[in-house]
Parts: C-alpha cells; structure tokens; sequence
C-alpha cells in the first residue's frame, strides 16, 4: 500500500519544477506549459486525497481544474497569437507594454 | 506490483517535467509534456479514477496538447540562444532546497482527516464514471453550469482574440 505522503510528495516537485518553469524560462508557450504542469500536480494531489478520505469530492474538482485548464490554454495560445502578429517575438521579457 | 507501477510513474512523471523546463526547442519541450501528462493519467488509475484517466487522456493530451503543438508549428518559432533567464541559478538553488525540505516534511506526515461516505468498494461497485456522474449532477451542479458558462466565455474571447482586425476595417471602406 503506497502512502497518501508519496503522492504529495509527487505532486510537490512537480509543482515546484513548474514553477520554476514559470520563473525561469524566456518563451511564453513554455511558461503556459509550465502552467499545465503546475495544474496537473494539483490534479494529482486532489485525487490522492478524494481516494485516501473516501470521498467523491476531490475527483470533482480535478475535473473542473481540467476544464478551466483547457479555457486557459485557448486564450493563452489567442494571446500568444496576438502578440506575434504585432511584434514577432514570444519573449516574455519583450512583453513590458502594460508594465509600470 | 502497485509499488513498481507507482514508482514507474512517479519517476518517469518527474523525469518528464524537469525536461519540459530544460529542454531548449519548445516543440521537445511539448513533447516531454506528453509524457508527462500520459504518465499522470498513470497515476489516476492507480488512484481508482478512471473516469479522470479518460478525462486526462481525452482533453489534456488529445485537445490541449494538440492546441499548443499546432501553434508552435504554426508560428514557426526560432528558438532564443539566451533561453534562460539569468538570475536562473539564483531560483534553482533555493527551489531546489525548498523542494527537498517539503518533501522531508511530506513524508512524515501522517495525512489524518475525516473519512467521507464513499471508500473503494462503494466506487467499484457501479463504476468510478457511474460515481462520479451520480455526485456530480447531484452535489455539484452549481460548479457545473458555471463551467459550461466559463467555457463558453473562453470560446468567445480566444475568438475575438485571435480574429485579423484587418476585416472590419477593409469593410468599412468599401461602405
């Protein structure tokens, strides 16, 4: 029997790599990726949990984490889209328009 | 046998992230994210969800993964030679420590909490897609309709956003 702890701990470096994806890399689409990875390691803990306390709940909201994931990769790739039409570049350090 | 396959997935799951960050062409880093994902979903049925399993497999590898692949290959992007940031060591290391000390902490909690009204055995009896199902249209149909709303908004704002502006204006002209 794996502990529930294994699967936290699972879900802890892969949120951690994810945020240092977030963190470190330069291209937009891999920061997005890095995003999913971080969604997924929630995913991962919610299931162990709804499995290990016996109930039904925590499978339901990995689903709705699942699909709020899929609007936010739609309007993430349009913004993506956007803003290569008008500067050719993906560089999240080039995008500073909005920055103060 | 549960222990290998989980280990199998654990580390491949790990191995598989670390080289979505690190690898320097994003089209292998979306690769990489593939594996990642199938490898997760490994997860998931070890945990009894097998709904989640398809949900995964469907949605994250089948539509958004495929999403992300189409607008790399799309754009045709030139990869940056300075593709990390430089103040990336001074993120690693302490991640890295934070990362270890969380997990020294994970692994000696025990995880108590109060039990629900559904163990494994209520599951497999009818099915986890059947219990699922049943709970969600029962329990959560509020969160429900708010997803199909959410979903619905996102369609119309990628569209609006991705659309060429170019159209309106040329008809304008014409008028």
């Amino acid at each position: 029997m794996i502990p529930l702890s294994a699967y936290t701990a699972v879900s802890a470096v892969l949120f951690i790599t994810g945020l240092l994806g977030v963190l470190v890399r330069r291209n937009f689409i891999i920061v997005l990726m890095s995003v999913e990875m971080m969604l997924n390691a929630a995913n991962i803990n919610l299931v162990a949990f709804s499995h290990y306390l016996e109930s039904l709940s925590g499978q339901l909201v990995a689903l709705f984490v699942i699909a709020i994931a899929a609007g936010e990769a739609a309007v993430g790739l349009a913004i993506i889209i956007v803003v290569f039409r008008g500067k050719i570049s993906t560089n999240v350090d080039e995008m500073n328009i909005l920055k103060w | 046998m549960v222990l290998v396959f989980f280990a199998y997935f654990a580390l491949v799951s790990i191995a598989a992230g670390v080289l979505t960050v690190s690898l320097r062409h994003p089209v292998h880093c979306a690769i990489a994210l593939l594996a990642l994902l199938l490898h997760v979903s490994g997860l998931f049925i070890l945990l009894n969800a097998e709904f989640l399993w398809a949900v995964q497999v469907i949605v994250y590898v089948g539509a958004i993964l495929v999403l992300y692949l189409f607008v790399l290959m799309l754009m045709n992007l030139k990869t940056d030679e300075r593709y990390f940031h430089t103040s990336a060591l001074y993120f690693v290391g302490p991640a890295v420590l934070g990362a270890f000390y969380v997990i020294f902490l994970l692994m000696q909690s025990p995880f108590e909490g109060t039990k629900g009204t559904t163990p494994a055995s209520v599951v497999l009896q009818d099915g986890d897609t059947y219990a699922v199902g049943i709970k969600m249209f029962s329990d959560h149909i509020l969160q429900f309709e708010i997803v199909g709303i959410f979903l619905l908004g996102a369609i119309i704002g990628a569209i609006v956003l991705a659309k060429t502006p170019k159209a309106l204006d040329s008809e304008k002209e014409r008028s």
